[in-house]
């Protein structure tokens, strides 16, 4: 890690930077001392200000929405639309009337299918990136097709996904029902209880090589005299798995877990794409749960109500796993 | 710049290891596989087979959803868009990542855990939480100083670069780490600047940590479908959305979804597995030290 | 070198900052200043008109995004070409324009005139981003009287003026395969739910079925249970304009309609997850030999199956020759067109609309799109006496009702249409759908509604 940066360094005017030599002939230690510390902040400035435009101001903006009582009635002049107080909260967090059981049934459903997803994934990464580690013919080539997923703009997967779980005329039933005989009848994928399962399916199909990209690269880290010295006590193959590979991956994998549960859990396209801006019930998704408050019933602070505590769970579950985990590079540099 | 260090066991592995490693690796790749198949055979039938049962080995082969495609929708004009708002989105994304993790990388400064923190926070925005309060912003930038932000290129682009920023700087900023401050310095006392250093010393070391942050870039913003839909019009549409337009009022094109998507995506696979060898070594060094 | 693209990139950065303190002072402000006053005014005359440049939001009523901007753009040069008025087209998918035109509604910044589907017409009225087409307004495209009476009833909430025009109208028949009947020995179709079940249940045999329904299609949905409920005298809101979802007509009319998946199974199990016109599909293709669709023949046509192969009757209804509400085959439906209330070109839009709705050009689109005209003088037009345009023009005009007109339709079909799609899925995976659960599932749609 990165314990130790050389703290201010005084930077030497280089020649390439003619226009400030210049100013510090005027005005030499306010620009100097500007200059040292100055710079980091410039360096930031403009991401910082992409991040104002496009993600801090808007979010300030939602939060504001958040307690209003932005409704089709208002929508037009939204700046009229009367406060709510907390009422769009209150009606969100009520699990036993309508509006906020719906909600509470679709966090339950998304926090399933994240975990699913997210464990899945990284079984699969992580089975791939052991198994491709030593070398072999065809290894190669092997590597490359289990990028295809990740490397396939989202939507053309979806839909092909979508169209393979076609009840009457998809692939998944021909293999299930027509070939295997695995099931009664052609079972039907896109509504019902199995429309959970589908996306579950898709989106580990979506996630896994990026969690085996990352693991493989992890793998590269792993000292070989590890390996060596394992192998000289008579340890064999799958004891060098459990007792080097995976202590070596923890890190490795405190990242993946927690990147690809944040990108799980507000997943839109999946469900979007697969079963349109109605999802059954049983895929009902928290994003396009708010999708529908928001842009279908036209209630807009409700909605962003809605999102704001989606927001605050995410926060307090990274802070949490951030703490369990003690992997914050900023807590341990600073 | 080959990172892949190739690892031979150091001993003989055993059956039992050969053996899952076959079984696991087939069915992998089956499952990864599969639906690329389908893609592309379904891509070479008619209407009325595809519409029909699901069938391995199509009866007939046509190439007319190759042709059709490009007159069914604007095609080519949507793959058009899509490549120069990616583009764009990726290059300012990572140039304003590259400098903000050096930043972050190379000095302690007061704020700097505040900006770390919240720029990674930013991460887990929910989109629609920002979608409407965004647009509104936009038409407001367009009414005050004729910018257009919606509907335009320009606003889908600065959009986008911020999707991908908060990660690329995570991992930009644990890639510069790993390399060594001593290159800078000796950089600085050949008399560079420390954007001399940056960029003749940092940069150029950094290769497949930026390939790296460059394609996730690409990849997030070629996918990304919800503020596409909404802050596009005909001219500036992109394929994330404009695929969407085989499914008709009358039909769905599957075969020409099919074969659109594989145009479309040949391209982007090409050259996304060209650089698989920086990708796996940009991240071996930044986010997964 | 460097350090020039990095100030260069400061200074955009700048600009960045100055653009955003904008913002923030424009939000501020408020969106109240589109308020688009035309100034350029009546007084000057139509001359002034000439040179102006609207935008127009077309839907996708033809084949595909494409064609229709070809079809379009034909009828628009016309107008250019006697009004000098310049239209910018832009045709929308159905996927997408609704959010557009909330976007637009919200940021005062949309197109001059659109097209709206005439469910959305009292939920865009409400949102107050239409022009209200009161009297005067009517005037300048030639009266009010001029449209089918229903259509109007379709643009918007009783006793308020229209938000909207009716552009193309359309209505639900009974689509049946001739050779499919003749083949099972049966002579007419039906005109009863009864008789359709009874046919239906003869048709079912061999991979085929008696009928095709558009099971998770939540707008299909809707439309088909407001007519069943409307038979049973029910409505879904009540005069104030509460919902009213869970009274035993309304599960009736439901139980009924999914019964046709769940007891009656006259339709195929796999129709439940239909969602993208599959059903004229199996239609056209003979896998079904009924449906009930609005103005299919154009999408009928483009599988190939030929006008003489299939007829068009009236939906059946509860009992023979039933009249009034009982007697209710189909919705109104259609597309309306409105004018933008922020526009700035506010008379030229009445010259488009006025153009758009004009006799001739009523024939040329209707005819195009297999609709009906809503203009009653162009419905005379032989383009529309074929058999089955003739069935369903004169179901739009005695027994087409319009779906409620309040401004919480659109909750209604978001509700209630995914609310019928979950007990198709129910009944297509063999779990027995009841009075009760469908009590259970529209209590709980009507639970979710909002207080209004």
């Amino acid at each position: 890690m990165t314990a130790t940066a050389p703290p201010r360094r005084a930077p030497e005017a280089g020649p390439s930077s003619g226009k400030s030599a210049a100013g510090r002939r005027l005005r030499p230690r306010i620009v100097e001392r500007l200059r040292q510390g100055g710079l980091p902040y410039l360096l930031l400035l403009p991401a910082v200000l992409a991040e104002l435009l496009i993600h801090i101001v808007p979010m300030f903006f939602g939060i504001l929405i958040s307690f209003k009582n932005l409704t089709l009635f208002y929508i037009h002049h939204w700046n009229s639309a009367p406060w709510a107080g907390f009422d769009n909260y209150k009606a969100a967090v009520k699990i036993h009337q309508p509006i906020g059981e719906a909600l509470l049934h679709s966090f339950w459903v998304t926090l399933s299918y994240t975990l699913l997803s997210v464990a899945l994934s990284w079984l699969l990464g992580s089975a791939a990136a052991i198994l491709l580690q030593d070398k072999f013919r065809g290894r190669g080539l092997i590597r490359t097709l289990f990028l295809v997923p990740y490397a396939l703009p989202a939507y053309a997967a979806l839909i092909t996904w979508t169209f393979m779980f076609q009840q009457d005329t998809g692939l998944v039933n021909h293999v299930l029902h027509d070939q295997l005989h695995l099931t009664s009848s052609k079972s039907f994928w896109l509504i019902g209880d199995n429309s959970f399962w589908a996306m579950v399916i898709v989106s580990v199909w979506k996630s896994w090589p990026f969690a085996f990209l990352a693991l493989m690269a992890g793998l590269q880290n792993i000292p070989r005299e590890l390996y060596e010295a394992a192998a000289m006590d008579g340890a064999g193959v799958w004891q060098q798995i459990r007792k080097i590979t995976m202590p070596s991956l923890r890190p490795v994998n405190q990242v993946i877990v927690l990147v690809l549960f944040l990108w799980t859990f507000n997943d839109f396209n999946t469900p979007f794409v697969m079963f349109g801006q109605n999802p059954p019930h049983q895929a009902d998704l928290i994003s396009i749960h708010i999708y529908q408050s928001s842009f279908i019933n036209w209630n807009f602070g409700s909605g962003s109500a809605m999102s704001v505590l989606l927001l605050l769970f995410l926060l307090v579950v990274t802070a949490i796993y951030l703490l369990v985990t003690s992997r914050g590079r900023s807590e341990n540099d600073v | 710049m080959s990172r892949f260090t190739e690892q031979p066991s150091p001993m003989a592995q055993p059956k039992s290891f050969l053996w899952t490693r076959r079984v696991v690796l087939t069915l992998l790749l089956t499952f990864v596989l599969v639906p690329v198949y389908v893609m592309l055979s379904s891509s070479l039938k008619s209407l009325q087979d595809v519409q029909g049962s699901f069938k391995w080995i199509p009866h007939s082969l046509t190439f007319k959803p190759y042709v059709d495609i490009w007159k069914t929708i604007p095609l080519a004009h949507y793959f058009v868009n899509s490549v120069i708002v990616c583009v764009s989105a990726t290059v300012f994304s990572v140039a304003l990542a590259i400098f903000a993790a050096y930043g972050v990388s190379r000095y302690r400064f007061m704020g700097r855990k505040v900006f770390t923190v919240t720029v990674l926070s930013t991460q887990m925005f929910p989109g629609i939480l920002f979608l409407l309060p965004l647009y509104l912003i936009f038409v407001n930038i367009g009414n005050s100083t004729g910018i257009t932000l919606n509907g335009s290129r320009l606003g889908l682009i600065i959009t986008y670069l911020t999707f991908s920023l908060p990660f690329s700087i995570w991992m930009l900023a644990g890639y510069f780490d790993s390399i060594p401050r001593d290159l800078d310095e000796a950089a600085k006392v050949d008399g560079c600047g420390p954007l001399g250093a940056l960029f003749r010393v940092v940069v150029p070391a950094a290769v497949p940590g930026i390939v790296a942050v460059s394609v996730y870039a690409f990849m997030t913003a070629w996918g990304e479908v919800l503020f596409a839909s909404v802050m596009t019009n005909e001219s500036t549409r992109t394929l994330a959305v404009g695929l969407r337009e085989y499914a008709t009022q009358n039909d769905v094109y599957w075969n020409q979804v099919m074969a659109a998507s594989i145009v479309v995506s040949l391209p982007v696979v090409a050259g996304f597995l060209l650089l698989q060898r920086y990708l796996v070594a940009g991240l071996t060094a930044g986010a997964v030290k | 070198m460097r350090s020039s693209s990095t100030s260069s990139r400061l200074l955009a950065a700048t600009a960045l900052v100055a653009a955003l303190g904008l913002t923030l002072a424009a939000c501020g402000g408020g969106s109240d200043k589109s308020g688009g006053k035309s100034t350029d005014g009546k007084t000057a005359g139509a001359n002034s008109l000439s040179g102006q440049t609207i935008t127009y939001w077309a839907s996708n009523q033809g084949t595909s995004l494409d064609a229709d901007k070809a079809t379009l753009t034909t009828e628009l040069n016309k107008f250019t070409a006697s009004t000098g008025i310049k239209v910018k087209l832009e045709v929308i998918g159905w996927a997408d324009l609704l959010n557009r035109i909330l976007a637009a509604a919200t940021s005062g910044q949309g197109p001059d005139v659109l097209n709206i589907g005439n469910t959305w017409s009292a939920s865009l009225q409400a949102t107050g981003a239409l022009m209200p087409w009161d009297d005067a307004a009517f005037g300048t495209i030639g009266g009010k009287d001029r449209f089918a009476a229903a259509a109007i009833a379709s643009a918007g909430a009783a006793g308020q003026d229209p938000a909207a025009v009716p552009l193309y109208s359309m209505a639900y028949g009974l689509y049946y395969n001739k050779k499919m009947f003749a083949d099972a020995g049966i002579a007419n179709p039906p005109t009863t739910w009864a008789e359709l079940v009874a046919d239906g249940k003869k048709l079912t045999t061999g991979g085929h079925y008696g009928l095709a329904v558009e099971g998770a299609n939540g707008a299909e949905n809707i439309h088909h249970i407001f007519v069943l409920a409307k038979q049973r005298g029910a409505s879904w809101f009540d005069d104030k304009g509460a919902p009213t979802f869970t009274g035993p007509q309304q599960v009736a009319a439901v139980k009924q309609y999914v019964d046709f998946i769940a007891s009656d199974k006259i339709a195929a199990k796999g129709n439940a997850e239909y969602v993208q016109n599959q059903t004229i599909t199996d239609f056209a293709t003979g896998k079904a030999a009924m449906m009930m669709w609005q103005s299919a023949a154009p999408a009928i046509a483009s599988h190939g199956m030929k006008p003489g192969d299939y007829g068009v009757v009236p939906v059946p209804t509860q009992t023979a020759g039933a009249t009034g509400d009982a007697g209710v085959t189909s919705m109104v439906a259609g597309i309306n067109m409105a004018i933008f209330k922020d526009t700035k070109h506010k008379d030229a839009a009445e010259a488009f609309v006025k153009f758009m709705t004009s006799t001739d050009e009523q024939k040329t689109l209707n005819g195009k799109y297999g609709s009906i005209p809503p203009v009653t003088e162009a419905q005379s037009d032989p383009a529309f006496q074929t058999p089955d345009l003739k069935v369903l023009a004169s179901v739009l005009s005695k027994s087409a009702a319009p779906l409620p007109q309040v401004a919480n339709e659109s909750q209604f079909e978001n509700l209630v249409g995914p609310a019928v799609k979950s007990l198709f899925a129910d009944a297509a995976a063999g779990k027995p759908v009841t009075d009760d659960s469908v009590k259970a599932a529209l209590t709980k749609a009507q639970q979710q509604m909002p207080a209004s």
